[in-house]
This record gives structure tokens, C-alpha cells and sequence, in this order.
């Protein structure tokens, strides 16, 4: 099979080939807000490298490049992204930018969270009242910050949750689509709530709190462990994504004249 | 229904517009789509004419088994070809992953029991009406099977579109092992999925507007040389 | 072809056929000779068919033995194939005319270059020349049956099995299909057929073998067997009163 394999593959990929390529795992939130097809043209152009972005649940991504089948993780899971260089499937976290979390609602807002910057204190009030809240349940970024907030609300999420919270293992996208299409609360990425055009009777009710703060990191997978890794061109890709050249494209990426993401890499400790 | 209609008016401003991102997806939908339909036929159709007129223990089992497979979940396949093609996979040196040829293997695994199995149907039942015939002319089951898969062949063409519109229509198994790459693994259906997840279901619509008219305009012309062949062959 | 050794005369030693619990073919010696036409006649079911498949090989007998001039049918020299059958219903491939005799040259075996020769020696033989493009199938009831002969000659049979070619067929058609017939027993080929049409027996028959629940119960040339049939049932099955 190997052998049949190997024929198609070369009588198919002639086209391909001489393409130079890396793989970067990166999220749903960034893929889908359209950032990568903002910045990576550039970025080809410069270097005659292209990018090809598969976009999963942080979690996923992380798996994804355990494996073997990433040269560059781009997530947003402070945590998990450590977590993964401690291992040695990484070699360096490097913060690249950062947008915000929003905590979205229907504009009736049934269980009167109003409009506020506690986001704790929000869920403790979606809790109470048994509101319909969506969640991502996919171990993404997006869902490991929710986890973390309702902690942070004294909530024990696992433990608490009724009819009222939706579990639905999606992306972010879908899951905003369910969110739309049952009035439900839900935590979303600034950039992907701004792309998203299903919006219905959905709103932001909640911004601006530190907690939702939400940071982005490039990882180069360990090529010690994956000898394969593109370990040159990936780390060309890392250093234009700090360099001046990426940090000006993140912050020219615009959606109705509002920025999606801000460019941190020059700050210290993000 | 508003939204139907406004998607169909969107869907042909869209192949009118003639976007060349949009005819690349198209594109490349069509080339994984046929060439998978292509292996699975040389796998499937000998398979099934060999099942059809091959007497051999367990044959039962064998088309019991088939039959059920053409149920085979997309995303269990997309998995399957996933784990094997992986770098830590038994295939990963061959780096196929996320590319159109992972695409392709895995639409083949999905196509070959359709096919297969259909195909054994059709021979059979020809086999039935042809067996004493072709034994007597002394020929043997191997080139029975050869045979009855030529003289058939307007009817099997029936069975190519049915894998085909397994294979274009499926999302499950590119999405996992094609990883939906702009520009380089991108297809109708996992287009659509994007689009869908980015709430923009107009344009969601649109598309799959198009992936059913590229079936359709398919099937049309495997049907009108279908009618005509049977006109002149009887 | 003259070469080679003769097949027959066919021999079948008490040959016995069982499909489930019955015993179709119920102990047969008998031995058909080269030149003459035999034709089997005998009531419904009385195992005609199936006694015709045992010699052409397409079934195997439960017990008891088929040979070709001493040698066992299962050893018989295969190729090229030198006997051949014509079914009450011709079954033809989805080509054309000259494409469906072309194929039984290639499966008896006969060298590609003459093919298309023998092919259209074929078809003149049963004038069906004009129609050789013709796609087989799209031809009618008595011209195929006619291009299933002219497939059996082309590949110059020793023996030609008929299993009632001309059931389905009128009386024209019919006419043709014993033409052909009496042409082929002409150039020299066995004819074993096996007919409802006792008129036809009457015509065609040298001699005539009296199948009766799965024996042979007479066995005689054609004049004697409908003039002084020896046993009563077969005078009881030219007057009819058997079940056909």
C-alpha cells in the first residue's frame, strides 16, 4: 500500500512540490477571523514560504503538533502553551498579540448581567438564574479562559451545570451559531464575535475586564523530537511574526474600521 | 423560503463573477473528488465482479460485510487515514498529511465498499442470465467477471456517480486529513463547514448551491450517454 | 483440427444427478456416435435439460462417469474448444454482432489472426452478414438465435447441444434454425438436441432418445421409435397423452 501510496502521491503532488511550505496549528478564532489571510501574503511574498494554517481547538492544535504534524503551534492558552514547552514538544513560547474575551448575550438579557466589566460576577448571575449558556467544550483556548472564569465566580462548573449549560464541543463559530439560534450566553474571542455575521438577537453584554484578557503565543515545535520539523523556515515565520513587518500587519487588520488583535511581541512578560 | 432563494441569486453571482478562488475550490474539489471515484473503481469493480461470480468460503460473510461498510462514517475514516499518514503514524515518513493525496485516500476507502458492493449486485444478477452461456464458450470465472464488467458498463456508470456523490458530498474525512488549507486543501465541502462556522450562512448556502449544481451538471451527462449507449448496445 | 484425435464418441456410465433429494438423472449409460443427429424427446421434467448439461460439461455428475472417446470429460483436451451449445434463449454480450463471435474464437481459443475470418465465414453461413455491426442485442428473437448458431460454428464443434433452440421462435424462424441446423450436421458436426416439437424430432432426428424420469427408456432410430415405439410410454407420448 505504501508503494500504491507513494504512485498517486507523486503523479498528484507534481503541482505541489515545489512548493516551500510550513504547517502551523493554530486556532479556529484566529483562522476564522480572517487574520491569516490578512498577514500571510506578505509574509510569502518576502520569503517565498507558504504557510499553511490548519486551525483546531488550542487543545487540538497542541495534539496535532504532539504528533508530529506541525512545524508551529499559534494559540492562545497561556497555561497549556507552557505546559507544552516544559514537556519538550516546544522550544520557546513567544507572546506574539492579544485581543479580549466578550462575554455575549441575548440584548434582553434575561438574567440581567447588564452592562458591566465584572465577567465573574456575570456567570455567578447566569448561574443563578439558569440562563442558557453555550459553551465550547472542546478544550480550546477560548473554553480553557471560560473554565478559568467560572472558577474564578466560586463556581464548580463540572459540578453545577444543569440543562441551562450547553456543552456543544464545537468551534467557535458553531457554537455561535448555536448561541444565535437559542438566545444564549456565551464566551467568545473578540476577533471571531466581529467576523461572525448569524448574530440574531446576540449582543456583547460584557467587556473590558482584566480576567478576559487574552494573550497570543507562537511556539516552534522541538525539532529534537520531530527531526522532520522545518526548523529554518518555521523559525523565519516566528521571527516576522515579532519582527516589525508581522507586529504592523497584526495591528492593520481591521473590521469595520475596528482593530481585531494588537501586537504585544516587545512586551515584557505577556 | 427568503433565505433559499437569496442563496441561489448569491450562488450565481458567484459562478458568474467567475472567482477564481471560487473555481479553484471547485477545482480541486473535482480532482480529489474523480480520483478517488477513479482508484475505487479500479479497486471496487474487479472486487465486486470477483465477489459476484467467485465461489469461495465465507463469501457471505464477505458481502454481508460489504454491504455494511458502505455505511462507513467519514469522520471514522478521516480518522483511520489521519493516525496512519501522522508523522508518529506508520506512514508519516511519506509526509502525506494535509495534502490532496491524504484527500484522496481517504475518499477511496469511502468509495470502494460503495462500489464493491453495488457493482457485485449488478454482476450477480447478469451472472445469472450469462453463466451457462460464458461456461460454455469455456470461458473461466476470472474472465467472466472481466466480461460481464465490460458489458455492463452503462449500468455500472450508475454506480460511479453514486461513489462520486459520496465522495464530493462527504466533509467528515477531507476536513480531518486535508485540514482545510487555503489554497491547498480547501474544497466545496469544507468550505461550506468554514463558511457555516463563520456565521455566514448565505454564503454557506451559496456554495453548497454550486457543489450540487457541479453534481447535478455531472450526472446529467453520465445520464444522456447512459440513454444513448443503451439506444445503440440493447 | 483434423489432426487431432476425435472426441467422440461421448460415453456417460451410469450417470446419476441429485439436486436436493430428487434424483433427476437416475442412472444413464449411453453412448452417442459421430455423424448422426440424435434428438431427445421425453415428458416435462423428465430430466432432458439436464442430462444435455451433463454432456457439455456445465454440470458435474453426482456419481457415474462422462467421457470423451475413453478419456474423462474432466481430462478432455480443452483447447481449442470443439463442442459447443446453442440455449432455448441465445444470450448475447452487449457488442456487435461480429464482436459476440469474435469473443467465443477468443475463448475457444483460436489464434487473433483468424478470427475475423472465421467470424464472417460464420455469419454468411447463417446470412447474417448485413448485420454484423449491429449491436447483438437489438436484433430479434430469430435473428440472434441465428448469430448463436453461427458463434457455435465458427469454432467448428465436433458435437453441437441444442437445448430447443426454437421454443421461443415462429414458424419462419423456426424454418431457419433447422436449416442452419441441417447445414452444420452437413459439414460433418454431431448434432444432440433436444426438442419439444415432436414434428420437429420427426424431421431432424436420425435417431431418438426416449428420456422418462431421468432414464433412458427408448433408445432407436427415428423411423422405428414413431412408427413401432417399444415401450408404452413412449407410444403413450406420441399420442400425446404423457404430460409435455
Amino acid at each position: 500500500m505504501c508503494g500504491w501510496l507513494l504512485t498517486i502521491s507523486l503523479l498528484l503532488s507534481s503541482a505541489q512540490a515545489q512548493q516551500r511550505f510550513i504547517t502551523v496549528a493554530s486556532t479556529t478564532s484566529t483562522e476564522q477571523s480572517g487574520l491569516f489571510g490578512h498577514i500571510l501574503p506578505a509574509f510569502q511574498k518576502k520569503t517565498a514560504i507558504q504557510v499553511r494554517v490548519v486551525a483546531l481547538g488550542t487543545g487540538q492544535a497542541f495534539d496535532l503538533a504532539r504528533r508530529g504534524d506541525a512545524d508551529v503551534v499559534f494559540v492562545h492558552a497561556r497555561g497549556l502553551e507552557e505546559k507544552f514547552v516544559a514537556e519538550g514538544h516546544g522550544v520557546k513560547r513567544i507572546p506574539v498579540m492579544y485581543n479580549d474575551f466578550v462575554l455575549i448575550g441575548p440584548q434582553t438579557d434575561p438574567a440581567r448581567i447588564g452592562r458591566q466589566r465584572d465577567a465573574a460576577a456575570a456567570l455567578k448571575a447566569i448561574e443563578s438564574a439558569q440562563a442558557a449558556f453555550v459553551s465550547r467544550g472542546d478544550r480550546s483556548g477560548t473554553h480553557t479562559a471560560e473554565l478559568a472564569l467560572w472558577a474564578q465566580a466560586g463556581i464548580d462548573i463540572a459540578k453545577q451545570k444543569g440543562a441551562w449549560y450547553r456543552d456543544t464541543g464545537q468551534g467557535m463559530g458553531p457554537a455561535l451559531n448555536t448561541a444565535s439560534s437559542m438566545d444564549a450566553y456565551i464566551l467568545a474571542d473578540r476577533g471571531t464575535w466581529l467576523s461572525f455575521k448569524n448574530r440574531g438577537a446576540l449582543a456583547i453584554l460584557v467587556q473590558g475586564d482584566q480576567r478576559l484578557f487574552n494573550q497570543y503565543g507562537v511556539i516552534l515545535v522541538n525539532p529534537v523530537r520531530q527531526p522532520h520539523v522545518k526548523q529554518a523556515d518555521a523559525q523565519a515565520f516566528i521571527d516576522w511574526l515579532v519582527a516589525d513587518d508581522g507586529q504592523n500587519a497584526i495591528g492593520s487588520f481591521k473590521i469595520n474600521g475596528e482593530a481585531l488583535f494588537t501586537p504585544n511581541a516587545t512586551q515584557a512578560g505577556a | 423560503m427568503n433565505g433559499l432563494a437569496a442563496a441561489t441569486t448569491d450562488a450565481l453571482e458567484l459562478l458568474i463573477a467567475g472567482d477564481a478562488k471560487l473555481f479553484g475550490i471547485v477545482g480541486l474539489s473535482l480532482e480529489v473528488s474523480l480520483s478517488a471515484v477513479f482508484l475505487a473503481c479500479v479497486l471496487g469493480l474487479p472486487l465486486g465482479a470477483a465477489i459476484a461470480v467467485g465461489r469461495f468460503p465465507g463469501r457471505r460473510s464477505v458481502i454481508v460485510a460489504l454491504n455494511a461498510l458502505m455505511g462507513l462514517p467519514p469522520v471514522v475514516v478521516g480518522l483511520l487515514v489521519y493516525l496512519m499518514l501522522s508523522r508518529a503514524g506508520p506512514l508519516g515518513s511519506m509526509g502525506l498529511l494535509f495534502t490532496p493525496t491524504a484527500m484522496i485516500f481517504a475518499q477511496t476507502i469511502l468509495v470502494v465498499p460503495i462500489v464493491a458492493a453495488l457493482s457485485r449486485q449488478v454482476v450477480e444478477d447478469a451472472w445469472q442470465e450469462f453463466h451457462e452461456q460464458l461456461r460454455s464458450l469455456g470461458v473461466t470465472r476470472m474472465g467472466a467477471s472481466i466480461t460481464l464488467l465490460w458489458d455492463l458498463r452503462f449500468s455500472l456508470l450508475t454506480i460511479v456517480l453514486a461513489g462520486f456523490g459520496r465522495a464530493a458530498a462527504e466533509v467528515g474525512a477531507v476536513m480531518i486529513v486535508g485540514g482545510n488549507i487555503d489554497g491547498v486543501t480547501r474544497v466545496m465541502t469544507t468550505t461550506i463547514a468554514l463558511e457555516t462556522s463563520k456565521g455566514d450562512l448565505p454564503l454557506a448556502l451559496a456554495l453548497g448551491i454550486v457543489l450540487v449544481a457541479v453534481v447535478l451538471a455531472l450526472n446529467a451527462g453520465a445520464y444522456v450517454i447512459k440513454e444513448a449507449a443503451e439506444r445503440r448496445y440493447g | 483440427m483434423m489432426d487431432a484425435p476425435s472426441l467422440l464418441p461421448l460415453q456417460l456410465r451410469d450417470v446419476v444427478f441429485v439436486a436436493g433429494h430428487r434424483r433427476i438423472i437416475d442412472g444413464i449409460t449411453v453412448e452417442f456416435a459421430a455423424g448422426t443427429r440424435t434428438l431427445m424427446v421425453g415428458p416435462n421434467g423428465a430430466g432432458k435439460s439436464v442430462l444435455l448439461r451433463l454432456c457439455h460439461g456445465l454440470l458435474t455428475p453426482s456419481s457415474g462417469r462422462v467421457a470423451w472417446n475413453s478419456t474423462p470429460a474432466t481430462k478432455a483436451p480443452g483447447t481449442p474448444r470443439r463442442q459447443a451449445m446453442v440455449f432455448q434463449r441465445p444470450v448475447m454480450l452487449r457488442r456487435s454482432a461480429l464482436a459476440n463471435i469474435v469473443y467465443a474464437l477468443q475463448a475457444a481459443g483460436y489464434p487473433r489472426a483468424e478470427h475475423l475470418d472465421r467470424a464472417h465465414a460464420a455469419l454468411q453461413r447463417v446470412g447474417l452478414v448485413s448485420v454484423a455491426r449491429h449491436s447483438a442485442r437489438v436484433l430479434s428473437g430469430g435473428e440472434q438465435q441465428r448469430l448463436a448458431l453461427a458463434r457455435a460454428w465458427a469454432i467448428e464443434p465436433e458435437v453441437l447441444f441444442l437445448d430447443e433452440p426454437t421454443a421461443n421462435l415462429d414458424p419462419g424462424a423456426t424454418h431457419e434454425i433447422e436449416a442452419v441446423i441441417e447445414a452444420m450436421h452437413q459439414a460433418g458436426t454431431k448434432i444432440i438436441m433436444v426438442t419439444h416439437n415432436l414434428g420437429q424430432a420427426h424431421r431432424m432426428g436420425d435417431e431418438i432418445l426416449f428420456i422418462h424420469r431421468g432414464r433412458i427408456a427408448e433408445c432407436s432410430p427415428a423411423e422405428r421409435f414413431f412408427k413401432h415405439p417399444a415401450t408404452s410410454e413412449a407410444a403413450e407420448f406420441i399420442n400425446g397423452e404423457l404430460p409435455w
